[in-house]
């Protein structure tokens, strides 16, 4: 709660908190702000550029607030035949903003999960080792030791190259959470552990010791919370991570696939060279990544300073 | 020496363990190239187990194991299935590119962060200083591929600079080279730069509130002269340390920015491994990424031991 006090007094919190909000509204609210659904395809406009494309005879004024064929709200459309592309369409003919914002989906959903399970598998061996020390946490940080070794990239194809390649798109958001967020469980481990060893030694620990406090007593009431600022940290630099991870496996393929949306897949056209020459907004899903970073780095370091600042 | 020799020692073990791992890892793996081809009605299951049994995939894991670290260690890293060649002048060649790429993205990092890093700290709250924070926040928010794939699309409209690879067919001069490297090494130092000016000028703009940078200045020491060879040297040791990790962002980094520009090194090779499932040259791609980050943090321990003799002590 000390997040939300610590808010009030900083305009650097309010305003990564503003901004993350919303990307991930927006993203959430995908159904209703695109007019189109992600996987509709209109095969007359191809690479449409930003714009209303077949409007022939004209005017096609953009209504607002209206329902589309199947009876959904849709916060604004043009009438038929014309279709609306804000930020253009992709080679078949698909609205790149209902792709943007349910690819969003995909690509946010597999951050922020690898980045709980990484800090939850960190946390807990991190916990485990820096408290229980002994073989436990010599065998721990061996073990993290080997996967801090490999550049991170290079780590994260490993993991990925020993899973099936071929995975329906549902299963496969799943899958790439799990590898990333198994491959960067190192990282959170040893920090935590850092911390751990340094607060099993304060005198208010001993003391509770002393007065006969059980292990998990000891842990939970003493020791884990003055972990949760650094946990917090990692949390908000580590989903910008690996949102980007996710993005780089889908844009080489070992993603999430077509016909889902990913900002990854997405971005994989501009491996055609008349795409990167001509198609300019095709690079939209890698800019929409821009306020995701900046977003949760800016959380990151406004958490840095409040912890810096109530002593956490 | 005992000291290097721990270190050596310790740095062999990691890469055993990498290694035993990757292993490890590949052999829970479903299926492989062989596998692949056993699809193939045109080929004979007999090939295929003899190809299998040749190449010892047959073996349990441990076999199979040290039968590649007795093969590696004659230079001999095993057989590419989808080139249909032996594994290391395949891979030898691509990290060698990886190498210079990396080295040269290194090398100009650290040249601009430093002098960069320097003078915001000499000017700490002045116009630059408070520029240059702000510059760097911008850039450490644009991912690594997008710099990537908007330096390319920079590349490919003005036809300034070559598009990608490493030579033009028919062509193997160094001025080729650079050309061709100049696109690639912008993108990974516009990556790392951020993080190590940042660095600079926090290790920098704190050695400058000791009282023997002020004794310094008293004695009438010039600006420039104070900055490099009294604070910088004092501010040294915690960024030689981040020398050793920049060389793992560097890599890891430049896996990325070697698919997006075909630049032929460990990062293409690695992809198209991985999606033909060619077991031992994923394996020795991932070990050579091992092996030059561990060189890397290997020379940062080094310079460290080097440059500061409280570190021999213990």
């Amino acid at each position: 709660m000390w997040l939300i006090r610590a808010s009030v007094r900083r305009r650097g919190l309010v305003a990564a908190l503003a901004l993350l909000g919303a990307v991930h509204g927006a993203v959430l609210l995908a159904g209703f702000l695109a007019p189109y659904d992600p996987a509709e395809q209109d095969r007359r406009h191809p690479y449409a550029p930003p714009g209303v494309a077949g409007c022939e005879p004209g005017p096609c004024p953009v209504r607002w607030f209206v329902r589309d064929a199947a009876g959904r709200p849709r916060l604004f459309a043009v009438d038929a035949p014309a279709r609306i592309f804000v930020l253009g369409s992709d080679q078949y003919g698909r609205d790149q903003l209902a792709r943007l914002l349910h690819g969003g989906r995909v690509s946010l959903a597999a951050g922020l999960l690898a980045a709980a399970l990484s800090l939850g598998l960190g946390w807990i061996a991190g916990a485990v080792a820096g408290y229980r020390g002994g073989w436990l946490d010599a065998v721990l940080m061996r073990a993290s030791e080997f996967f801090v070794a490999l550049p991170w990239l290079y780590l994260l194809f490993a993991v990925r190259a020993f899973l099936p390649l071929e995975v329906p798109p549902e299963t496969a958001l799943l899958l790439i959470a799990a590898i990333i967020g198994l491959a960067g469980w190192a990282r959170p481990a040893r920090l935590v552990r850092g911390v751990v060893l340094s607060a099993k030694e304060r005198g208010y620990v001993l003391a509770a010791r002393g007065f006969g406090a059980s292990h998990f007593h000891i842990l939970r009431r003493h020791v884990l919370p003055q972990t949760v600022g650094v946990a917090l940290t990692q949390a908000a630099l580590l989903v910008p991570q690996y949102v980007l991870a996710e993005v780089t496996l889908s844009f080489l393929g070992l993603g999430v696939g077509e016909p889902v949306a990913s900002w990854g897949n997405m971005l994989a056209a501009l491996a055609q060279y008349h795409v990167l020459v001509s198609y300019w907004w095709m690079v939209l899903p890698g800019v929409a990544m821009v306020p995701v970073f900046l977003g949760y780095l800016s959380l990151a370091g406004a958490v840095i300073e409040s912890r810096d600042s109530i002593g956490l | 020496m005992p000291w290097l020799i721990r270190r050596l020692a310790h740095a062999a073990l990691v890469l055993f363990g990498v290694s035993v791992l990757s292993f490890a890892f590949l052999e829970l793996a479903p299926g492989d190239y062989l596998s692949e081809m056993r699809l193939d009605p045109r080929i004979a299951p007999e090939t295929v187990a003899a190809l299998r049994a040749r190449h010892g995939l047959d073996q349990p894991l441990p076999v199979k194991y040290a039968r590649w670290v007795a093969s590696a260690a004659r230079g001999d890293l095993g057989f590419s299935f989808a080139y249909n060649t032996p594994a290391a002048p395949l891979v030898w060649t691509r990290a060698r590119n990886t190498l210079v790429l990396t080295m040269a993205a290194t090398l100009a990092a650290w040249l601009i962060a430093i002098p960069l890093g320097l003078w915001f700290a000499a000017r700490r709250g002045g116009w630059a200083d408070r520029a240059g924070a702000a510059g760097l926040a911008a850039l450490v928010s644009i991912p690594d591929l997008l710099l990537a794939l908007l330096l390319l699309m920079f590349a490919v409209r003005t036809r300034a600079l070559p598009a990608g690879g490493m030579f033009t067919p028919g062509e193997a001069g160094i001025l080729d080279l650079a050309a061709h490297m100049l696109l690639p090494v912008a993108a990974l130092v516009l990556g790392a730069l951020p993080v190590l000016v940042r660095h600079v000028r926090a290790a920098v703009a704190e050695t400058l509130q000791a009282p023997f940078i002020e004794a310094a200045r008293a004695h009438g020491i010039p600006t420039v002269r104070l900055l490099w060879r009294h604070a910088l040297p004092a501010a040294a040791n915690p960024l030689i340390s981040l020398f050793g990790f920049s060389v793992g962002t560097l890599l890891s980094a430049s896996l990325l920015v070697e698919v997006v520009m075909s630049w032929p090194g460990l990062g293409p090779l690695l992809v198209e491994a991985i999606l033909a499932r060619d077991l031992f040259v994923v394996i020795d791609g991932v070990l050579f990424s091992a092996v030059f980050l561990i060189a890397g943090n290997l020379l940062a321990d080094v310079l460290l031991y080097v440059a500061d003799p409280r570190i021999r002590t213990t």
